[in-house]
């Protein structure tokens, strides 16, 4: 799961530094990941996962870490 | 009783070539997700002139999200709409969470401006926050007779 959510987060996270550089627990929007580009992590995430965030996971700290990203899919696949 | 009047500013840009991406690669879910029917709507033209419409509108959201502060979830990108007005000009309207916490802040109107110049839109948000305060709030120190 990781790997993927690391593949999405080069490709739409439009982040200024290198995805295999971030930590699993380093804050991706101090990282330079805008509003923006969080909403297009969430649509692949969902294209890729086949889930749907709810409203309520809408909220900031849902994307704001590969771990945070990873425990949030964990509770919409329920793996 | 006495009113204070506050306000707050929330600013936001975006490069208007990523909402391009985005209209491509997600298509009517990207909007149906961000935009209201109204938003869509008043966002016409060319694809390019459509891009930088709906990025000025996402920086106006953005900005209204930070004028409103949330400290738990996030408002729903939709429940902050940008009115459109024939004349041309815009105005906010808030629905949802994001009214709720408007109410919250005492926030009794919010103006917007937006903006597009090549890659980047831009928008300003300025609310005016009222809030009552009872005659010994507002920085008085002492105890109740003070």
């Amino acid at each position: 799961m990781d790997e993927t959510i690391r593949t999405i987060l080069a490709e739409h996270g439009h982040l200024p530094v290198e995805v295999a550089k971030i930590g699993d627990e380093d804050d991706l929007y101090q990282a330079g990941m805008t509003s923006h580009a969080s909403v297009n992590v969430m649509l692949a995430l969902e294209d890729e996962f086949d889930v749907e965030f709810p409203e309520v996971m809408l909220r900031k700290s849902t994307f704001e870490s590969v771990a945070a990203i990873r425990v949030a899919l964990g509770e919409l696949t329920g793996s | 009783m006495s009113t204070e009047t506050a306000i707050r500013v929330g600013t936001d840009v975006v490069a208007v070539h990523q909402v391009a991406e985005s209209v491509e690669r997600f298509g009517p879910r990207y909007l149906q997700r961000v935009y209201t029917e109204h938003e869509v709507m008043s966002c016409r033209g060319t694809p390019a002139v459509k891009a930088a419409s709906l990025a000025a509108r996402f920086a106006a959201k953005e900005a209204t999200i930070k004028v409103l502060r949330p400290a738990g979830h996030q408002p729903d990108w939709r429940s902050v709409e940008v009115r459109r007005h024939s004349e041309g000009w815009c105005t906010m309207a808030l629905s949802g969470h994001a009214a709720a916490l408007a109410d919250q802040a005492g926030i009794a109107d919010l103006a917007v401006s937006l903006t597009h110049d090549g890659d980047m839109a831009a928008a300003v948000v300025v609310a005016l926050c009222r809030s009552e305060t009872g005659p010994h709030e507002g920085g008085h120190e002492g105890g109740e007779d003070a």
